[in-house]
């Protein structure tokens, strides 16, 4: 089923510079009970962005008119924890198309690259010079580029290049997804099954 | 021949094709499913008009939303009655197998699996949620999948996934008294990081894996996925036949015989090599205990909370765990007093813990101002233990069973945490708000759990054996 195309992305981001954010932080479970995929961007780290009494948090960076864009930027093992999709769906919905970390969990990065929404892995370091580049200027830009595989703070032009498999790489280009390359190949899977007596 | 591993075998021998430069398409034999990841993937599927490939290869339940008190009445919470409603209209309409709430096999997807002998050897199996990486102890390839993976497993019985990269942990030599499987996996992740295993499937061997219970060993391989790998599995030995053998759903007779014969032959081949190896001395673990906010973050129950170190990024995201949980660096977690015990989950929701809880708690009392909620993982497991009277057992010493689901392991029911305070759990995950907004979770095994409820405190379990 076709999606949104990504080629190059030019945004300011947006910093969490927290470690190993799990997916019960980017949408609590008791937000996973609709039955379809979109609004969970509501209820994107419901419980960091919002008081108990339901006010906005002010010191949570959402809520910092001074940040903004499509491009997360966070702490290490970005993802840990539950396969729910709603995490990536959640990110999406908000309006980001980008995350940055240093790494990921592997069910988010899956999750993610699923959607649309691309994983970025940078060095520790770069991700560093990302997070003072941001306290020093909220308005920083940040361009992705997935044709070529970089990053760079367009600031100081310091960039970065980043892995992404070259089949994931092509299904984000021409916006084509995992379902779509499965099911023309059913006929081989039926043999499969025919030849391994499944 | 090239001496493989036991990862190796069972991945290769599900290969549907390789695609160059990027991921294999696996076939799967078994697809488990549930009513939270589900009900958009059957959406998509209808909105391509293409039907489930294999529906005699899928089974569902309900157990994430699902209440553990008064299950014959209607769900009372909407959102949650909604979702097992849509997963009762999309098994009947796609002509999928449910074992829904009231039904005899009704439980944990990942108890209910292993207990109809749907889970066997050598199989591939998934499911929308990470711990599906309990079904490994059998030694078979299953790890937790994203919706649109759902999706792809309905339409193809098929899913793209790149190859991962193979560790093997062993633990050698003799466990201590009062230490559980669950203990094992809380030293691994503590020792290893709640990352350190991304990007592998882990094996686990040695004497003190082999030693373990199947229910044990689905302990130990359903946290996998809190170290950040995908799955962990065990070679299937005599203790892995013997507990198939039998089930509902395994097959029977002679057939029976020669699959076991295949299975036992699944075990990695001398000389296999690993990209990662570890090994870890059995009688250096004690029972563990967290004290943070992510499954890493563990002791030795007799131990103190280490002092930050680190990076400056890694310092600070350790004190703001030990912010959210009340704790501060150097304090010992002995004798901390604790507000919930929580004794379930498909970590530690099957017979075996209940045993243990229940043997722990026989001729005391639960403290005063503990609540402590048991939920067994499946109604077999329940049946079970009033079969063997541990229901009676704990109602003496102040327990009530309840009825099985997911409950408070994420809270997705009514079974939450208030805020602040300190909740035992035999769960798997212990991040922020888990259990409940605001909740404080501290993983520990039954026996360590069944401890705190007595005293009310932290507890060493092993004072109590």
């Amino acid at each position: 089923m076709p999606r949104e195309k990504f080629t190059i992305l030019r945004s300011p981001f947006v910093p969490l510079p927290v470690d190993n954010v799990d997916t019960d932080q980017i949408i609590p479970a008791r937000f996973l009970k609709a039955t379809t995929r979109e609004g969970f961007g509501d209820n994107l780290f419901r419980d960091w962005r919002y008081l108990p009494d339901g006010s906005p948090n002010p010191d949570f960076v959402l809520n910092q008119p001074q940040y903004s864009g499509k491009i997360l930027v966070a702490g290490k093992n970005f993802g840990s924890g539950s396969s729910r999709e709603h995490a990536a769906w959640a990110l999406y919905d908000y309006g980001f198309r980008v995350v940055v970390s240093s790494f990921f969990a592997d069910i988010f990065r899956n999750n993610a690259l699923n959607n649309g929404l691309l994983p970025v892995q940078v060095s520790p370091a770069f991700l560093e010079k990302l997070f003072k580049a941001s306290e020093a200027d909220p308005s920083t830009e940040l361009e992705v580029n997935l044709p070529e595989q970089t990053i760079t703070l367009l600031s100081t032009g310091e960039s970065e290049t980043f892995e992404i498999n070259a089949y994931k790489k092509e299904c984000l280009l021409n916006g084509y997804d995992d379902i779509d390359y499965l099911l023309n190949i059913q006929e081989k899977i039926i043999a499969f099954e025919k030849e391994h007596n499944k | 021949m090239e001496p493989k591993t036991l990862f190796d075998k069972v991945w290769d021998a599900h290969v549907v094709e390789h695609i160059p430069d990027g991921p294999d398409v696996l076939y799967i034999d078994r697809h488990l499913i549930h009513e939270v990841t589900s009900p958009q993937a059957f959406a998509g599927i209808e909105r391509r008009g293409v039907p489930v490939h294999r529906p005699d290869r899928t089974v569902a339940t309900a157990d994430h939303n699902v209440p553990t008190v008064n299950q014959h009445l209607p769900i009372r919470e909407e959102l949650s009655r909604l979702q097992v409603e849509k997963l009762e209209e999309n098994c009947r309409r796609h002509g999928i197998t449910l074992y829904g709430l009231g039904h005899p096999y009704q439980g944990i997807v990942h108890v209910i699996g292993p207990e109809l002998g749907l889970t066997q050897p050598g199989m591939t199996i998934v499911c929308g949620d990470s711990h599906t990486s309990t079904h490994g102890a059998f030694g078979s390839i299953a790890f937790g999948i994203g919706t649109s993976e759902v999706e792809m497993v309905l339409a193809t019985q098929c899913i793209l996934q790149p190859k991962p990269k193979k560790m093997r942990i062993n633990v050698e030599g003799e466990l201590g008294k009062g230490v559980t499987a669950k203990d094992i996996i809380l030293y691994i992740i503590s020792q290893i990081s709640t990352s350190g295993g991304t990007g592998y499937f882990i094996e686990y061997a040695g004497s003190a894996i082999r030693s373990l219970s199947m229910e044990g060993r689905m302990t130990l391989c359903n946290m996998s996925i809190e170290m950040g790998a995908r799955g962990g599995l065990i070679a299937p030995d005599e203790k892995t036949i013997e507990y198939v053998r039998g089930r509902e759903f395994a097959p029977k007779g002679e057939e029976f015989e020669r699959l076991a014969a295949e299975w036992l032959a699944l075990a990695t081949d001398e000389g296999a090599v690993f990209d990662r190896e570890i090994t870890f001395d059995a009688s250096g673990i004690e029972p563990m205990i967290t004290y943070g906010t992510n499954p890493g973050m563990g002791v030795g129950v007799t131990g103190r909370i280490p002092e930050p170190t680190g990076s400056e990024a890694e310092q600070a995201s350790f004190m703001k765990a030990l912010d959210y949980m009340g704790f501060k660096p150097g304090e010992a977690m002995l004798g901390k007093k604790i507000d919930y015990v929580f004794l379930g989950s498909c970590t530690n929701g099957r017979i075996e813990d209940l045993r243990a809880f229940a043997s722990l708690v026989k001729g005391h009392r639960k403290a005063d101002d503990v609540v402590a909620w048991i939920v067994p993982g499946s109604h077999q497991v329940e049946r079970q233990a009033r079969e063997e009277g541990l229901d009676k057992i704990l109602k003496e010493a102040g327990f009530e069973l309840r009825q099985p689901g997911c409950s408070a392991c994420l809270a997705m029911n009514e079974d939450k945490i208030p805020a602040g305070k300190y909740s035992v759990s035999t769960s798997n995950r212990n991040f922020e708000g888990r259990q409940g907004p605001g909740a404080r979770t501290l993983l520990a095994s039954p026996l360590t759990a069944a401890a705190a409820a007595i005293t009310g405190r932290i507890t060493d379990p092993r004072e109590f054996l």
